[in-house]
């Protein structure tokens, strides 16, 4: 388990706004949020936007999966196919920096990012 | 080396070494060395003289004794601290091991027989029963570019044993074996000039493998009739040493293969180490993985990826027999896991080819570019390229496209497969775009799919003074025929109206050039990064024909080609070729030519433009944003340069 850390938690959209099995992003203060929406597994999950090969705000774009024998969930970006976890952010087949990732919930058909 | 190879290998390594320019004397007793304070000559025995520069001296191996003699222990007569099967000289409580030691009348040089020796001596130390028996010299080895090996008893005569030599002066190859007189072991041999069969033949020695029939195949190759059976490496023993770097057997590395699921050399490496040394057991490591895989009853299979089992050809007919029309009904029954990015667009290619069915209702197993129907460039931008069939294009359509790119701020340019594209899209203009584009006439240009591309032309007869048909005509009825039906790969293709071939068919997944008598149609050529020229598919044929051919063409190998495959490589790793092809498309030798008509007849059907479904349905629509809580927000991180008057995408 994560240690607990206060987060405000910001609504930022409907959860039929978000493609089932896809991703879309969210302006949340000012940040380019990705957010995906993991219907196959009934899971969300939200990561930054950015793309740290090369800078590019893309990750909600890209196409969501799983991998290994854990099933672990994964987002690959658009341009090279560099995929990161969506757990912990780490990327899981080259050597670029880990993406952040934030606290999700949807209750009541409204999508919240936690905000530390 | 004379304790290793006969005299006629010798010769042979010889003539070998002679050709590469050396003067080997042989049998030269050196009386003294000549020369005033520096040497310049040698002096033999039979009064020959050769004037040298330089002498390198090799002495062999010359036992250090002193100390065993100074010490009373028993010394051989050339040398040698004598030894018994457990290193124990004359005074049983004193050991000798390595180049000191002489055991049974031999001194060993080697370092490999020198540990054993001290294993030998651990043991005895620790009461145990190990005992030295020799030691195998056998070896190989690069002599100046020149392969040399000997092994097992590369000497053994009659009646002892019967000898097979072959020996091909002209290119320079000896090989001797030596088979038991009963016919049924090998006891040893030689290798020169070519030693590729040594790690086998080895094998063969040490594990006491009973020979095939015909024994000489073993250096020979099998010539003609049937395989020689038992001369393969599976039919080695599980102790049979392969990698001897790392001491690793057969058994060891089959295991490997069974239990721990290594299928390549380098998944073994990490097992076993074995072929981490000299490298020089990789190629056996390899027959043995494939070997044991195969007698498994596995074969070597291309599978999507780890959430399918199947290759894209297999989950082509499974999702046609089964009816199945969405990725997850796809996965549910064929698949583990959760599909990933591998997976999702190749179902996808596959349901395209399957049903034709709106791409946009599955977006999000699309590739960026599908999902959003547009090409995503550097930056996040999109391009837009509307069709424009054989490259024909109005005036008032090119002024509306002017129009259209100046009020969105596009970067324009002509595209190698003649028509435009309009860089810099917003993701949040393209339904706006679109929109206005299909009021003037246009419709998408597929430039995002995996599809076919376009049909580039000449201008043909219509204006060309050598056009033989109209090129063009023709070109705008192929291009309009297959628009919109994905393949397993993007397909592009081209019209000339004569042999000039100015419209490059040739270098086209399918290309048509007119002759004197109807067309010709070229298939499988490529440009790109490994250019090949289109083969000749059929000659003289009419257009419906031609079309004819095409369909059935076109269907086989979106059926049957893997995921991202060209037609060039498809062919190229398609059994027979051409041959092969031309018998299914024009001969219909596998009779499915009937099927394949109607498959692709309905894949022609439900073609649909799918920019005009999108800008027509708002829900669709609305996908079109950067930021779903603010679609109005264009992406502000989205920066242009300028260059010669345009926009440019930013560098990376
Ligand atoms: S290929 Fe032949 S018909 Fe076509 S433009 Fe060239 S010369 Fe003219
Ligand atoms: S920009 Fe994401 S992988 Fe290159």
């Amino acid at each position: 388990m994560e240690t607990a850390v206060a987060v405000t938690w910001l609504p930022v959209c409907q959860a039929t706004d978000i493609p089932a099995d896809g991703g879309a992003c969210a302006l949340v203060e000012g940040e380019q949020v990705a957010i995906f929406n993991f219907a196959r597994r009934g899971e969300w999950y939200a990561t930054q936007n950015l793309c740290p090969h090369k800078q590019q705000m893309i990750l909600a774009r890209g196409l969501i999966g799983s991998t290994g024998e854990t099933c672990e969930p994964k987002v690959a970006c658009p341009y090279h196919k560099r995929t990161f976890s969506l757990l912990t952010g780490e990327c899981l087949n080259a050597d670029e920096c880990a993406i952040q990732t934030y606290p999700i919930k949807v209750e009541n058909d409204v999508v919240y990012i936690g905000w530390a | 080396m004379p304790r290793q190879i006969d005299t006629a290998g010798s010769a042979m390594l010889q003539s070998k070494l002679e050709a590469l320019g050396l003067k080997i004397h042989l049998s030269k007793a050196t009386s003294h060395i000549g020369g005033d304070g520096k040497i310049d000559s040698l002096h033999f025995g039979d009064g020959s003289i050769l004037e040298v520069d330089m002498l390198v001296i090799s002495a062999g191996i010359r036992p250090r004794d002193e100390l065993a003699k100074l010490a009373g222990l028993e010394v051989g007569m050339r040398g040698g601290i004598v030894v018994n099967d457990t290193m124990q000289t004359s005074d049983q409580r004193i050991f000798a091991i390595g180049e000191c030691a002489l055991h049974s009348g031999m001194i060993y040089g080697l370092v490999a027989p020198g540990y054993d020796m001290a294993e030998v001596v651990v043991s005895q130390l620790l009461q145990g029963a190990r005992a030295f028996t020799g030691y195998d010299m056998s070896s190989k080895l690069k002599l100046i570019g020149v392969d040399v090996a000997s092994f097992g008893d590369p000497f053994i005569a009659e009646p002892h044993s019967r000898s097979i030599v072959f020996e091909d002066a002209h290119s320079g190859v000896y090989k001797r074996i030596n088979i038991s007189p009963d016919g049924k072991y090998l006891l040893g041999g030689v290798l020169i000039g070519d030693a590729e069969a040594y790690n086998m033949l080895l094998q063969t020695v040490n594990n006491k493998i009973a020979l095939p029939p015909h024994p000489e195949d073993l250096i020979l190759g099998a010539r003609g009739g049937e395989a020689s059976e038992g001369a393969g490496v599976m039919s080695l023993p599980d102790e049979a040493l392969v990698c001897s770097c790392e001491a690793v057997t057969k058994g060891m590395i089959c295991d490997a293969v069974t239990e721990l699921g290594a299928t390549s050399v380098d998944a073994m490496k990490k097992c076993n180490k074995a072929g981490t040394g000299c490298g020089g057991c990789v190629p056996m490591v390899k027959d043995l993985i494939n070997g044991t895989l195969t007698a498994q009853g596995a074969y070597i299979k291309n599978v999507l990826c780890e959430h399918f089992d199947y290759s894209r050809q297999e989950l082509f007919d499974l999702l046609k027999i089964n009816d199945i029309k969405t990725y997850s009904a796809a996965l549910d029954h064929f698949g583990t896991g959760d599909g990933c990015e591998v997976c999702k667009p190749a179902v996808g290619s596959i349901l395209a080819g399957l049903w034709n069915d709106l791409i946009v209702k599955q977006n999000v197993i699309q590739d960026t570019n599908d999902r959003y129907l547009a090409n995503i460039q550097k930056g996040g931008s999109y391009s837009v390229m509307p069709r424009m069939a054989g490259g024909e294009v109005s005036p008032s359509q090119l002024m509306a496209i002017g129009r259209i790119a100046e009020k969105y701020n596009l970067y324009t340019k002509i595209t190698g497969g003649q028509r435009i594209d309009m860089f810099g899209a917003h993701v949040s203009d393209l339904p706006d775009i679109w929109e206005e584009l299909i009021k003037e006439g246009f419709e998408s240009g597929h430039a995002y799919g995996k599809s076919l591309r376009t049909v580039k032309s000449c201008v043909g007869s219509t204006w060309c003074r050598y056009g033989l048909h109209d090129s063009v005509s023709f070109a705008i009825e192929i291009e309009n025929r297959y628009k919109g039906i994905r393949s397993p790969h993007k397909m592009k293709s081209g019209v000339s109206g004569c042999v000039r071939e100015c419209a490059e068919a040739q270098a086209k997944d399918f290309g048509v050039i007119a002759t004197e008598k109807g067309w010709n149609l070229y298939v499988c050529g490529n440009g790109g990064a490994k250019p090949q020229h289109a083969q000749l598919l059929a000659g003289d044929i009419d257009g419906p024909t031609l079309l004819k051919y095409l369909d059935r063409f076109m269907m086989f190998y979106i059926k049957t080609a893997d995921p991202l495959m060209r037609t060039a490589t498809w062919l190229n790793k398609m059994d027979g070729g051409i041959a092969y092809l031309r018998n299914v498309v024009v001969n219909d030798s596998l009779g499915i030519c009937a099927d394949l008509e109607a498959e692709i007849e309905l894949l022609i059907k439900n073609y649909h433009c799918e920019w005009k479904e999108v800008v027509e349905n708002p829900e669709l629509r609305k996908q079109f944003t950067h930021f779903v809580n603010a679609p109005k927000v264009k992406d502000p991180t989205m920066e242009f340069a300028e260059m010669r008057g345009q926009k440019m995408s930013k560098a990376w």
